[in-house]
């Protein structure tokens, strides 16, 4: 009896399948990051620009008014810019700090506003750390946990230290470069509560600074 | 068949149940699991899951060239289409509740392979008239943001995992006491099988007092009785005899030559479902099966899929419109070819599950009917997951 009871499950299992894991991406964003550096050598926090991918660059530009058709100012993306910076905030800004291994948080974001240029839209942003720190060692990862946007760090200039102290050095491993996994394997994939819920970490962007 | 005490059975059959269910429930979490933990070295998301998540970004991705080339060259629409179509078969493939729902109802009910197909295509037809309509009145119409029509679609989802939830409660109710009351019966009728007669008076004797209960609640049902009385099985007379409740009661209505028919088909009209009697079977295979069957579809199939909507924006901007309508369509028909396909599957399991346990004395009954609670329960538990968020479905393009 529980053979047979045992056999159906699995079957049913199969059938039913991935039910709760993550979607594949519908969005495409080319990223580019600057970090930011105080005088004193501090980490103050993280500027971001998100180019979209055409398909979700049309749809979040439906229905703008616009006085020229097919040209956007800055003023006139003011509130999508403002809903975008405002909505990614339930999403942690895609955006996962750690400095010397320590999960660093971040406060809504500044100077943000939304560039169409070459029918291309792009999203510029900063986050702030909530408090700066020093480390030794930094790390940046960017992606979407759920998998829904797929980021890719831009080929030319994907990562800048600006006004970082002499010597600090950055490295980028980027998904495709392999390796993420094995090095995103941390507290927090144990702290999210299931598998699923951080399946976007096999595609996250990681950037870490050393500084001496 | 085992001279076992017959009480410890549905309680063997339930804690299996219940087992397998978290069994099941462990081995879809290590499935899912395994990319990310399973192998640590392993750079990409690799095997099956791997696999068509790659091939749907694939086939995603080149829509929106795709739509672009179909402006200056007609011909190119053929390639969206194939396109479209391919992109269903593997969304579909991939996680989503859809699917879960449809596969879990038709365990749930007695259904067909061939209802399964029906139900699957309907469900993927819906999906895309959705998808259409949400933005051909939001976008085309009025012009709306992608603010107001990713409000609608919020509306709409929160519509859909109501009624998946609702149909899920309502499947559970339904199959609870279908199961419930196989399992009742089931004591004596084993009892008197394996035991002699005086050994299980007792027991027999309790459930006499249940059975008259139900009684009196559903008297005035009593009328369809006389139909249906005469399939059911006799093992319930035996239990019959023993007790003068049910005889009085029966009497009392001039009825006392059915008294046993009367007491079987009371049962039946427990379940909730106004006059129709009960969900033997044959009878959930008519016509008001069909009309159960598209509310599961409606559920599952409300909720349109973000790409559909982001493909016919896209194609509305690039004046395309009816090519986005076109290639959304086709989309839905690959889904439903991959859904029907899991919709078989389920039904083939169940059949086989049936064969399996018909050889089981009443136990295989038991068997049957815990099954399709079982498969109630899940359709309750994604609509409830989906609604409170424990379970995530695919994003909406709201950001």
């Amino acid at each position: 009896m529980m053979a047979v009871v045992r056999v159906v499950l699995a079957a049913l299992t199969l059938v039913l399948g991935a039910s709760a894991a993550s979607a594949h991406p519908h969005v495409w964003v080319t990223a580019t990051s600057e970090l930011l550096y105080a005088a004193d050598g501090t980490v103050t926090g993280v500027r971001h620009a998100w180019t979209f991918d055409d398909m979700f660059a049309t749809y979040a530009l439906q229905g703008l008014e616009t006085k020229q058709k097919g040209v956007y100012t800055r003023e006139e993306l003011a509130p999508l810019a403002q809903t975008n910076a405002e909505s990614l905030k339930e999403y942690a800004y895609f955006t996962f700090i750690k400095a010397d291994g320590r999960k660093q948080k971040l406060v809504d974001p500044v100077d943000y506003y939304l560039e169409y240029k070459d029918t291309k839209l792009t999203l510029h942003f900063t986050l702030p750390l909530k408090a700066p720190v020093k480390p030794r060692d930094l790390q940046v990862e960017v992606y979407d946990p759920s998998y829904f946007i797929d980021f890719q760090m831009a080929e030319k200039d994907p990562v800048k230290l600006v006004s970082a102290p002499a010597g600090c050095k950055f490295g980028l491993v980027r998904p495709s470069d392999g390796g993420t996994v094995a090095q995103t394997m941390n507290e927090q994939t144990f702290l999210s509560g299931g598998a699923n819920a951080n399946f976007g970490m096999n595609f996250a962007n990681k950037i870490s600074v050393e500084c001496p | 068949m085992t001279p076992r005490p017959s009480s410890a059975r549905p309680f063997l059959t339930c804690a299996a149940i219940l087992a397998a269910l978290l069994a099941a429930d462990a081995a879809s979490h290590v499935l899912l699991a395994k990319s990310p933990f399973g192998a640590p070295a392993e750079p990409q998301v690799g095997g099956i899951v791997g696999w068509i998540l790659a091939k749907q970004s694939e086939f995603y991705r080149q829509m929106s060239s795709t739509i672009r080339a179909a402006k200056e060259d007609g011909s190119a629409v053929w390639w969206l289409l194939a396109i479209s179509f391919a992109y269903g078969i593997f969304h579909a493939a991939g996680p989503g509740h859809g699917k879960a729902v449809i596969a879990s109802y038709l365990v749930a009910n007695q259904e067909t392979a061939k209802r399964g197909i029906v139900l699957s295509f309907a469900s993927g037809l819906m999906q895309a008239l959705v998808a259409v309509a949400i933005v051909g009145i939001g976008a085309v119409l009025l012009n709306a943001t992608a603010a107001t029509m990713c409000s609608a679609e919020k509306v709409v989802e929160i519509a859909s995992y109501g009624l998946i939830a609702l149909l899920g409660a309502r499947l559970v109710w339904v199959k609870g006491s279908a199961f419930l009351r196989t399992w009742q019966p089931a004591t004596p009728a084993l009892a008197l099988a394996g035991a002699p007669a005086a050994a299980v008076a007792p027991s027999a004797h309790d459930h006499g007092h249940a059975h008259d209960h139900q009684h009196r609640a559903q008297h005035d049902h009593h009328g369809h009785d006389h139909h249906h009385g005469h399939d059911h099985h006799g093992h319930d007379h035996h239990g019959h005899d023993h007790h003068g409740h049910v005889h009085t009661q029966a009497a009392a209505h001039g009825h006392a030559h059915h008294d046993h028919v009367h007491h079987d088909h009371v049962h039946g009209d427990d379940c909730g479902c106004g006059h129709s009697h009960g969900p033997a079977p044959s009878e959930l295979a008519g016509p008001g099966g069909w009309q159960r069957g598209f509310q599961a579809i409606f559920a599952a199939g409300i909720r349109p899929c973000s790409g559909a909507i982001l493909v016919l924006v896209f194609a509305l901007a690039q004046g395309m419109f009816w090519a986005g309508v076109a290639a959304t369509i086709v989309m839905g028909m690959g889904t439903a070819i991959t859904v029907a396909t899991i919709a078989v599957i389920a039904v083939a399991a169940k059949d086989i599950a049936r064969r399996l346990s018909a050889g089981r004395d009443g136990g295989g009954a038991l068997i049957m009917r815990g099954l399709e609670f079982g498969a109630a329960g899940l359709v309750l538990l994604f609509g409830a997951g989906l609604l409170l968020g424990y379970m995530a479905a695919e994003r909406t393009t709201c950001f």
